[in-house]
């Protein structure tokens, strides 16, 4: 019988018509069914998807903001652009660190028993974080569009990718705390961690000079946040900043190889 | 749109459905799994019988590839279990754990089945493990019952040819533990291979066709549940000798096992009388002792680290207990 359930291609099971395709690979219905699950979390909802807009709202819309230039655009688009990048970085962190949560509630060891390969699985948890940090940024860009942002029709594209893009560095860091923490809600921990974060790399106010500046300067968050509005203030990319985003996602992705390959290789 | 598959045609793999050979395991300096050899054929029902820390649990894990053997091989319908999971020739009801509380039970079981190349239908295997009413209800709200079953579900999806439960009643009530072995029953009569670890003797003897006994992770007694309560079943002869040697005791006729603790031997024996009137006329023994083993007793006895020989000395020590043992000097017993 199994004999004949291999080899069935043409065996069609109802209601898995996406899923039913080469084994152990990245499916829609697994992809659709763990954003439904992330969207389920009040607090994950909460953190990407209203505070970023809110925070826009409190920072970004007073009255001179509207009219002053931040180059290619008014302050408030530059407010716009950094709290974008915040709700992506929170989304995709969130995403990368529900591994912790399905290791703590033994999930992955009942994924071992299908054919599910442990980098499909991270996959799926970078690509369900990627779609909720793509959420976070047209929703905080839609706001903006509301609530008086102006910039050139480019800036909004390219700033909103690269936000986003950028983001997955982000992913990987949720990863690398997801595995190395044991904490049933490793958000709990990296919420507080994340906002100072924000603040040293200048993503709440600007960094300005001093030695917090400096210290800020090579804050993992630091760089991204540069990246990013460099279109809107067009002074251009500086070396510093791709450089800590360079190394950052080295270490975050380096950090999260390690750590995954010491849990597969644990078994 | 369902194309059927039949079913019933499930004899067409001639390899071993299990096949262990010295397989070790050690955790620090503990050894969990202590050169178990195990073969199980396809379409038995075997039920791996043992108290906690027996070792079951770590066989399972190194059957399913969860852990690598320190040594010995594993092989599952030929295959190294990664692949035979993959292929979908083995599933498991793992113990407690492992599922996403966030999620409801069907979409569970549709997450599950999404990551096979071709599964049973989500609809017929909540079905099977009787949980289709509440397909809806989300899994942090099921009971460990529910759960349970849940696992099963999963477990079924695809349409293993050999089926691992991990003391898969745990923590159920009596109806549940009742609805999930008919569900099991009914699974087996189909020709499934099922093998099942469980510290409860009467699972073993009600729903395996073959009991496997492990203690500090070594089988240590296999056979039909009959054969095993024959070999379980029998009599403790203990006496003070000093000097006794294990290995002569044992070549004694009618004695299955013996031990030297201090002075005192113990020897299990299915013939009591036989054993104490050898003691008491071909050697110096004295202050003779025979107990007798109550079932439950003797499977204590046979799988716990305790070693035979305990309920008695237990007996003696503390008094008279409700138990059905009996503690007589010698030439009064039976």
């Amino acid at each position: 019988m199994t004999a004949t359930l291999n080899d069935a291609t043409t065996t069609t099971v109802p209601g898995l018509a996406v899923g039913a395709g080469r084994r152990g690979h990245l499916n829609l219905t697994f992809l659709r069914i763990e954003l439904r699950r992330l969207l389920r979390n009040r607090r994950t909802v909460i953190f990407t998807l209203i505070m970023p807009p809110m925070f826009f709202l409190i920072f970004g819309t007073a009255g001179q903001y509207r009219t002053t230039s931040a180059g290619h655009g008014n302050v408030t688009a530059y407010v716009m652009i950094s709290m974008a990048l915040y709700g992506a970085m929170l989304a995709t962190t969130s995403g990368g660190a529900m591994v912790s949560v399905e290791r703590a509630q033994g999930w992955s060891r009942q994924l071992r028993l299908t054919p599910l390969r442990p980098s499909v699985y991270i996959a799926i948890k970078v690509a369900v974080a990627m779609v909720l940090g793509l959420a976070s940024v047209v929703v905080v860009y839609l706001v903006g569009l509301v609530e008086g942002a102006h910039a050139d029709g480019t800036v909004w594209w390219v700033t909103g990718l690269t936000a986003w893009l950028g983001s997955i560095v982000f992913a990987a860091f949720g990863l690398f705390m997801g595995y190395l923490l044991p904490a049933e809600n490793v958000m709990q921990i990296l919420g507080p961690v994340l906002a100072v974060l924000s603040f040293a790399g200048g993503l709440f106010v600007p960094l300005g000079d001093g030695v917090f500046a400096t210290i800020g300067k090579v804050t993992p968050l630091y760089g991204l946040a540069e990246l990013v509005r460099a279109p809107l203030v067009g002074d251009g990319v500086t070396v510093t900043s791709v450089v800590n985003v360079v190394l950052w996602a080295a270490v975050f992705g380096a950090g999260a190889v390690w750590r995954f390959r010491r849990d597969t290789a644990r078994v | 749109m369902t194309t059927t598959v039949p079913t019933a045609t499930r004899s067409t793999t001639t390899a071993r459905a299990i096949d262990l050979r010295g397989l070790t395991k050690s955790f620090g300096s503990t050894r969990a799994v202590d050169g178990l050899d195990l073969q199980v054929e396809a379409g038995e029902v075997l039920a791996f019988l043992g108290p906690n820390g027996a070792g079951k649990t770590t066989t399972i894990d190194l059957l399913l590839g969860f852990a690598r053997p320190d040594s010995g091989t594993v092989s599952i319908f030929g295959l190294a279990p990664r692949d035979a999971i993959a292929a979908g020739k083995v599933s498991a009801v793992l113990q407690t754990g492992g599922l996403l509380k966030d999620l409801t039970v069907a979409e569970t079981v549709l997450l599950t089945a999404s990551l096979f190349a071709t599964s049973r239908p989500v609809d017929e295997v909540l079905e099977r493990a009787g949980i289709a009413a509440i397909r809806d209800r989300r899994v942090g709200s099921c009971s460990g019952g529910e759960q349970q079953r849940l696992r099963f579900a999963l477990a079924l999806l695809p349409d293993p040819d050999l089926l691992v439960l991990d003391e898969p009643t745990t923590g159920m009530d009596v109806e549940g533990r009742r609805e999930f072995w008919s569900a099991i029953r009914a699974d087996a009569a189909r020709g499934r291979t099922i093998v099942f670890a469980t510290h409860y003797l009467e699972e073993a003897d009600a729903y395996a066709d073959r009991v496997v006994l492990v203690r500090h992770g070594r089988v240590v007694a296999d056979g039909s549940s009959a054969q095993i309560k024959n070999l379980a079943a029998g009599r403790v002869v203990s006496a003070r000798l000093p000097g006794a040697r294990p290995e002569q005791l044992a070549a004694v006729p009618g004695v299955d096992r013996a031990e030297v603790r201090g002075d005192r031997v113990l020897l299990q024996t299915g013939d009591s009388d036989a054993v104490a009137r050898y003691l008491l006329t071909a050697t110096a023994a004295s202050d003779l002792e025979i107990g007798g083993l109550g079932l439950e007793d003797a499977f204590i006895a046979l799988t716990s680290d305790r070693p035979v020989g305990d309920p008695l000395t237990e007996a003696s020590a503390s008094g008279p207990t409700d138990r059905t043992t009996a503690t007589t000097t010698a030439g009064s017993n039976r």
